[in-house]
């Protein structure tokens, strides 16, 4: 379900880049979907940091994770409202996903090619971190088509990868999974 | 799907519409039938990620999450909701 909303969000942002923000924000319920999901987006962490977490890390990285996307959720719905004026509120973006990069990568204490599980969550964890550049980058040159459309394909790559964890095949193929105790590999 | 096309193709025939406009107008209204373009063809690819297919083998989260077909209203989604309103404001914005 987070894959879907991923995919959607990351069409919306490709749409944002090819028509504009002038013709994009002449509709209210564009103008606040993306800063409106993010917050959801938190919301909703709360809810899988409580059910989901297995250890004290999990828990952790959930709910820094939450509250780094309700931020930046709430901090970029004041400005598209125009409530806060200030740039510096646009780095809350990178902020947010930079944190939950880190918290992909913190909580997930297995090597790459453990499981597909651990494979995808090196993958989200390496595409948030190295996607933040890209509103860093936007949040000083916002008229920057590059910075831009870097954020959307950050959304992509998420999309792709998240819909592949519900995969409960090795990581590669055929290949043994060291999940399974193979000692020769 | 004809009527949901149909604003796409009088933004695109009825305005006299400068050429980069037409493109992006081209380029978002293409987002969401590549989008559903994708999942048909995973869906063909890997037709053992439709549950669906299969109801007695899997519990209901499986049956009620089909990844492909998902990204497949994911498609159409944002093609009715997102991309038609989008493409009536770029083309009113050329005529005004």
């Amino acid at each position: 379900m987070f894959a879907t909303g991923f995919l959607v969000l990351a069409a919306c942002l490709l749409a944002q880049v090819i028509v504009g923000d002038d013709v994009w924000n002449r509709s209210a319920w564009r103008r606040y979907f993306f800063p409106g999901f993010g917050f959801v987006m938190g919301l909703a962490m709360w809810g899988v940091a409580v059910l989901a977490s297995g250890s004290t890390i999990h828990l952790i990285a959930h709910f820094t994770w939450a509250q780094v996307m309700m931020l930046a959720g709430g901090a970029h719905l004041g400005l598209a409202r125009g409530k806060l004026q200030h740039r510096f509120w646009r780095l809350t973006m990178p902020l947010a996903l930079g944190v939950s990069g880190l918290a992909f990568l913190g909580h997930e204490e297995h090597g790459w090619l453990y499981s597909r599980s651990a494979l995808v969550h090196h993958i989200c964890g390496w595409t948030l971190v190295v996607g933040a550049l890209f509103p860093l980058g936007a949040a000083f040159r916002p008229r920057s088509h590059f910075f831009r459309l870097g954020f959307a394909v950050t959304f992509v790559v998420l999309a792709i990868a998240l819909f592949a964890l519900r995969d409960s095949g090795p990581a590669l193929g055929n290949a043994p999974s060291i999940a399974r105790g193979d000692s020769r590999s | 799907m004809r009527l949901m096309l149909s604003p796409v193709r009088r933004a695109l025939t009825r305005h006299r519409l400068s050429a980069p406009r037409s493109r992006r107008i081209a380029a978002v209204a293409a987002i969401g039938p590549l989008i559903v373009l994708t999942g048909l063809l995973w869906a063909l690819a890997q037709v053992d990620r439709l549950p669906l297919l299969n109801p007695d083998r899997h519990g209901f989260w499986s049956l009620a999450v089909e990844p492909p077909l998902l990204v497949l209203l994911a498609g159409v989604f944002f093609h009715r909701f997102i991309a038609l309103g989008l493409i009536r404001d770029l083309s009113g914005s050329e005529v005004d």
